[in-house]
């Protein structure tokens, strides 16, 4: 018996450079930073105050940071293959059929289960509990353990790209090629673990936000009084409890056909390969509005934000938001209409699939509305916000094409499909997440990003998008299928170079996006917003200092009506005072704890350990991981005390500001 | 699952933003706590409904294999279904004895809760082993697949069970029965009797349906 399993040095791939310097980059990198953390004594802080944190702020920047740093690491994928199919006509380019089958897999699968997901989950960890009046999430610690279960996920795949393999199936392993006998590697294990372990994190996220909505609000805060974002993120994380363990299931059945010799989606004894092709659609389909539906509640936000009006037909949108949410589970069929289901079947999933269309018209229109007769006031956030209406409509319309069976046909597998789904994630999800980031950039730290680096990017990346994507569509219409290597038909060259230049274009406004976030750091206090209100904003968490204190709001707010903040706002300034300073006591907080990120120490080397079959660590890890749970069930003190002395300060710290602010605004008119 | 909720805490009025006056109130930990739990117990539940379909796809799956017919033995599975139910009984009287902390019906309840879940895993394996000996185990064929994964998903949950029994039994003795304590007990309670839910129906679609082909 091996003591370290599969494991040994053959597993690093010492021959292909390209794989040795990323990681001799990577690992540089990473060294350096935890060298200039130590060194400056950082250390502690960071510990301090974000590692073991349990802030839904501070977990809800942390999953913003893990998708941007995700970001980087998919979006060089994409580099890679769009320079490979520009340079392989008639001709191998220069990553082996092997790499690159890795390299796409990659990219799909970091870019949806580590950039959109943590970034829409970070999102509605840091704004919900703001907007629904509340001082955290109902579950703190679990928040943070759901949170390092993300990043052990992200941490195994990046693993694999130095010790080991990763898979070469496409981003849903389908089977049989995923099945021991055609993968007979690592690869498909990295994928399945890491996704595994962080699929756990994803459904207690979804877990703790579905129990604070409905669960924790401020007291007056009804259902029909909530912002619009809180409703999405209700229906994203529905969707998240209805479909993760769907997810789950199949890959644990998937796992114990690799690992113990199981039938479940074999070619022989008995296996049915499109049950997997049907469960993981099942929670693929809601997936994509697990995506979405928060991204339009941002667009909600900024749409009324920044047209200074409520939005409208706030009603039907709510009703438009949970009819998307049930229609979520009626569709997965048309993700494999060609795969004989028959005509009957096809035609009914393909009636749903349009039917879709619908309440996504009336979210479309809603906001077209809100900002007709608005004053638009052409921020960063508004212009991701216009520019995604437009990108979506035309990717909702390529849907709606290929939700027709026939068309499906001769689309299916063509880069025509890989056009229209970066079309509405890129257009939807990232757009919806860069204007959620720039809205509440100034709400998590206390100063602005600049805008015109801001705007700068929006215009490389939206007409990055157009060049990139947009001749993917003629391509699959002209008949070439994703996902290849090499090619020899000469006419999609030009095409395929357009695109690669695209792709340098998007590259200049994540460019853009990094140099803004410098520069806007090392100007802050140009950018500095002392009110805590930097956009006139309409929901409560514009009510909250900026940064907001630990415990968000001195006193928890009182809600009548829909809009509170703006109503309260606008009394304020009609006399031209705040009102009366409240009563301050004392508040209670959740103590911040480890154990999330000791649970993440575990479950990362019981992933690694599961993957390289190392049964002893296997053990030792799942101990290590139940003895956590134990020393922090023992836990005497949970809570600790803020002093009403210390919020009375801090309160009255932004109080002065808000005062001063609206004396200049008295002043001025 | 350990849950802090603070929101109830601290509210006062008269702030700039409570003097539109609303009413309403925060709900209690207890409360949240035992909502949370329940959302958690219905994705549970969605990740058996997937086994259980692909159980239903696979039943005819015998790749000339023997069938549910020929495996299962009704006496063993009613005697596992009379263990587990009891158990259900024994659960709910411990959770009398935490919330009206009467240590003796507490300890005795749980004791037996366990000897019956744990009678229960023992049955199921020896159930188990005489399958795979008799060359029918799960990699035999598509159907013993989706069985021993179905089953076997029950049986890992009452492993889980029956360890969180026991950290649920420590707690008390080095705890008593404090508010968070018996929280935790609430949520077991539920977790438990999830699991009876879910194993009436394994025993009526799996064992009854199977015996009855």
């Amino acid at each position: 018996m091996n003591l370290l399993g599969k494991l040994s040095w053959e597993a690093v791939p010492f021959h292909e450079p390209i794989v040795m310097v990323t990681s001799g980059v990577v690992a540089t990198a990473i060294t350096a930073v935890l060298i200039w953390v130590l060194v400056k004594g950082y250390f502690p802080y960071i510990w301090k105050e974000w590692l073991s944190s349990v802030d839904h702020k501070k977990i809800g920047v942390m999953y913003i940071m893990l998708a941007m740093v995700m970001l980087l690491r998919g979006f060089s994928d994409a580099i890679l293959m769009r320079s490979q199919q520009a340079l392989a006509m008639n001709a191998p380019g220069y990553l082996p059929p092997d790499h690159y089958n890795q390299i796409f897999t990659a990219h799909g699968t970091m870019m949806i289960f580590f950039v959109a997901m943590p970034f829409v989950i970070g999102l509605m960890n840091f704004v919900v509990p703001l907007q629904l009046g509340t001082r955290d999430v109902a579950f703190p610690t679990l928040n943070s353990v759901g949170f390092w279960l993300t990043a052990t996920g992200a941490l195994l795949v990046n693993i694999s790209l130095f010790v080991g393999e990763f898979a070469r199936t496409g981003w849903l392993p389908y089977p049989p090629l995923s099945e021991l006998q055609y993968s007979p590697g690592v690869g498909v294990d990295y994928y399945l673990w890491a996704l595994q372990i962080s699929g756990v994190g994803t459904l207690l996220s979804g877990v703790n936000l579905v129990t604070t909505v409905l669960k924790v609000r401020a007291p007056g805060m009804s259902y029909l009084r909530m912002p619009m974002f809180c409703w999405t993120t209700l229906a994203s994380n529905l969707l998240i409890v209805a479909a993760f363990p769907i997810l789950t299931a199949t890959f644990a059945m998937l796992l114990l056909d690799r690992y113990l010799g199981f039938h479940f989606f074999t070619n022989d004894g008995g296996g049915n390969l499109m049950m997997f092709m049907n469960l993981i659609w099942a929670w693929g389909h809601p997936e994509v509005y697990i995506l979405v539906l928060p991204a339009f509640g941002v667009f909600s936000e900024v749409f009324s934000t920044f047209s200074r009006k409520p939005l409208f037909g706030y009603r039907s949108m709510v009703i438009a938001t949970m009819a998307i949410c049930v229609l979520a589970f009626m569709v997965w069929l048309h993700h494999f209409f060609t795969m004989g289901a028959g005509g009957d079947v096809n035609a009914i999933f393909g009636i749903a699939t349009m039917i879709i269309a619908v309440p996504t018209g009336v979210k479309i229109f809603n906001w077209l509305f809100t900002m007709y007769g608005g004053r638009v006031v052409f921020h960063t956030p508004v212009l991701w916000a216009i520019g995604f209406v437009v990108t979506f409509v035309i990717g909702g319309m390529t849907g709606v094409l290929l939700a027709v069976p026939p068309a499906d046909f001769v689309l299916h597998n063509s880069l025509f499909l890989v056009a229209h789904f970066h079309n509405v994630i890129i257009g939807g999800v990232l757009f919806g997440a860069f204007a959620g980031y720039t809205y509440w950039f100034p709400k998590a730290f206390g100063f602005k990003l600049h805008e015109g680096i801001g705007k700068a990017a929006f215009w490389f990346w939206i007409v990055g998008f157009y060049v990139a994507f947009m001749p993917l569509y003629w391509l699959g219409l002209d008949g070439m299928t994703r996902r290849m290597q090499h090619y020899d038909v000469p006419e999609w060259r030009p095409w395929l170079l357009v695109a690669a230049f695209g792709a340098v274009l998007i590259a200049i406004g994540i460019g853009l996006q990094i140099w803004q976030v410098v520069y806007s750091i090392r100007h802050r206090e140009e950018l500095r917003d002392l009110t805590g209100d930097p956009w006139d904003g309409r929901s409560l968490e514009w009510a909250t200092a900026s940064p907001p204190p630990l415990f968000n709001f001195a006193v928890l707010p009182d809600v009548e009506g829909e809009e509170t903040y703006w109503v309260v706002k606008r009394a304020a300034r009609e006399r031209a005072s705040l009102s009366a300073e409240p009563k301050y006591v004392d508040i209670e907080m959740p103590r911040n704890s480890p154990v999330g990120f000791i649970c993440a120490f575990f479950a990362t080397i019981l992933g690694f350990a599961l993957i390289w079959h190392i049964w002893w660590l296997v053990i030792a890890a799942f101990l290590g991981a139940f003895a956590t749970f134990v020393v922090f069930a023992w836990r005497d003190e949970h809570e600790e005390v803020i002093p009403a002395e210390t919020v009375a300060r801090l309160d009255r710290e932004n109080r002065a500001s808000r005062s001063a602010a609206l004396a200049r605004l008295a002043a001025s008119s | 699952m350990s849950a802090v909720h603070a929101a109830a805490k601290g509210h006062a009025h008269g702030a700039d933003l409570t003097e539109a006056g609303g009413h309403g109130h925060a709900e209690s930990q207890r409360i949240v706590v035992a909502y949370g739990f329940w959302i958690f117990l219905i994705s549970d539940i969605i990740m058996f409904a997937a086994f259980f379909a692909t159980y239903a796809v696979l039943t005819d799956s015998t790749a000339g294999g023997p069938s549910g017919k020929d495996l299962f033995g009704i006496g063993n599975v009613a005697l596992e279904t009379a263990f587990l139910l009891t158990s259900s009984l024994t659960c709910g009287l411990a959770g009398i004895g935490a919330q009206a902390r009467n240590q003796k019906l507490f300890y005795i309840s749980m004791a037996i809760t366990f000897v019956l879940g744990a009678a229960f895993l023992v049955l199921e394996l020896r159930e188990f082993a005489e399958m795979i000996e008799a060359g029918a185990g799960p990699s035999r064929s598509g159907f013993l697949s989706a069985f021993f994964a179905l089953i076997g998903c029950h049986g890992f949950h009452v492993t889980a069970g029956l360890l969180w029994l026991l950290t649920m039994m420590a707690q008390v003795y080095a705890k008593g029965f404090r508010d968070d304590i018996l929280r935790r007990m609430l949520c077991f309670s539920l977790f438990w009797h999830t699991l009876d839910i879910i194993w009436v129906a394994l025993f009526s679609l799996v064992y009854l349906v199977g015996v009855a082909q």
